[in-house]
Parts: C-alpha cells; structure tokens; sequence
C-alpha cells in the first residue's frame, strides 16, 4: 500500500484556476439561447418591476442611463460546462431598482423579450450580488449576448442571467421559471453542481 | 450534457440538428413527423421546424410564430420532454 500519495506535498501551479466541479474553461463566449436572438433598439427598450400587488414602476434606457453604473469583472459559468473567467461587465447594481419598491416578497421571476424567465430568490439579487447590465468589454452588449440589457448573476449558473431583460416580477411564493421547471435545478450554484432537478 | 454548441449569432438551426435525442425518446426516426403548432395552428414536418440546442436543453419552435413545439432535457438519470406547445404529431406508417 502507498504510503503517501501523488504530488504530496508538491507545490501548486500558480496558474491553477479554482472552477466549480465539471467545468472547464473556455477563451471564447458560446452563444446559447432556448430561442431567437431578440434585436431590442435601446430606446424601445424598457424594464419594468411588477409586485406582488400588481404596481408597476417603469425604467426607459435613459432612466437606467442616469442610474449609477460600475465595472464588474465576474467568472460566468454555464450549466453546460464552460466557464470564462474574468468577463467584464458595467452595470447598474439590482439593488437601485428596489430601492422605492414597497414590496415584501421573497422571490423574482425574471421575464425576458422573447418570453423567457428565470426565477431567483430576491435576496440572490440585492447585496451587491447582481446586475442590470448594458456593457460587455467596453461597449454595448452584443444582441446574442442578451443586449441591449441582460441580467448578471454570476454566482448562479448563467441560465439564470436573463437575456434581453425586460422585467422583474415578485412572487410571494416559489415558482420555476423556462428550465427550473422542465428537468435544471431550481438554484444553480455552480460550487454545489446544481445542474438539474435533484441535484 | 454533450449536446453539440452552436455559437452564431443566430443560434436557430433546422429541426433535423434535434432529431437525434426526440428519435431515443420516440424509439425512432422523428424527421417526418408533422409537428402541428399550438400557437398559430401550422404544420411542418419535424425537419423543418427551428431547433435550438444546448440552450441549455433542447427546444423546437415553430418557424412561423417562434411558439415553443417542444423541449427535451437529458439528465443523468432522466429524460424530459415536454409537448404541450403542439397540438398534434403526425407520424408517417
């Protein structure tokens, strides 16, 4: 029996990269999307939050152009198992959005152009945990991307970064969105490898 | 999952890149199958539908109305699929 085992004691790589389990990187930025790339000029565009009571409150781009920005530079792993390290991002932080919402539910369905959704718990979103972004390496989002604006949640798998962000609704209670309820997990950490139902 | 990636910009591909994984779950060829739209009612066959892969399960849309046809997802352990976008299939004897 070996007494010690392979590379003990031996020191790291220091380019080693930490990944979530089953994932390897990519330099590139795979296009995946469960529909056709919505083309959404900036001044057609519009984000609007919705509660739990029906009330509504509406940004244009311009209102999201005059919302304070910052640079975010996130890992992004996808549940198909690329993940692309420090991607660079600028956006309004999710938190600026409730910041006069009046609601207190515990949880968002988000809505995209195109029909898709997502939902998240709300608490995933505020903290400084989440996006609105309009910027992808210096300029505008690409629309396969999900631009003009997509959501940013990278600590969850990158399904739960909506394309073409159109909205937030509020939900009292838990209820899947496109993929939560159709086999993907209803989470997603990519540390936990929460890829799908059961996980 | 090893789906193949598409990476254009536009990601829709003709309904024959998803017969392979509807053929395992219908224990045979689905190309000919005519897919009825329960969006706006019209019919094409299964190859001709828009077909989206790794997104990140598999989804059929009608070419017409972008409805959702269908959705597969292949789990480890699991098959799902989901047909309540259409309103029939037509398989060829």
């Amino acid at each position: 029996m070996a007494i010690f085992t392979r590379g003990f004691g031996g020191r790291r790589d220091p380019d080693a990269v930490a990944l979530p389990p089953g994932q390897h990187l990519t330099e590139g930025f795979p296009v995946l999307s469960a529909g056709p790339t919505q083309y959404v000029e900036p001044e057609d565009w519009s984000f609007t939050l919705t509660t739990e009571t029906d009330e509504k409150q509406t940004w244009s781009w311009d209102d999201l152009m005059n919302l304070p920005s910052e640079d975010v530079e996130v890992d992004i792993h996808c549940v198909t198992r690329w993940s692309k390290l420090k991607s660079r991002w600028r956006g309004v932080p999710v938190d600026a959005f409730f910041e006069d919402s009046e609601s207190e539910a515990d949880y968002v369905m988000a809505h995209s152009y195109g029909g898709y959704t997502t939902n998240l718990p709300l608490e995933d979103l505020l903290d400084g945990k989440a996006w609105v972004v309009h910027e992808y390496d210096d300029g505008p989002i690409p629309a396969e991307h999900g631009g003009p604006v997509r959501l940013l949640v990278p600590h969850l798998y990158f399904w739960k970064s909506a394309k073409w962000l159109s909205g937030f609704t509020m939900m009292t209670g838990d209820e899947p969105g496109f993929w939560e309820g159709f086999g993907y997990h209803n989470y997603g950490d990519p540390w936990r490898e929460e890829r799908y139902a059961g996980d | 999952m090893n789906s193949p990636i598409d990476t254009s910009g536009e990601s829709a591909l003709d309904g024959s890149a998803a017969a392979g994984p509807f053929a395992d779950v219908f224990a045979g060829d689905v190309s000919a199958a005519v897919v009825t739209c329960g969006g706006c009612r019209s019919s094409a066959v299964f190859a001709e539908q828009h077909a989206y892969l790794g997104a990140p399960g598999t989804v059929l849309r009608c070419p017409g109305c972008d409805h959702v046809l269908a959705r597969l997802v292949q789990t480890p352990t699991e098959v799902w699929l989901d047909l309540s976008g259409s309103s029939s299939w037509r398989f060829p004897l």
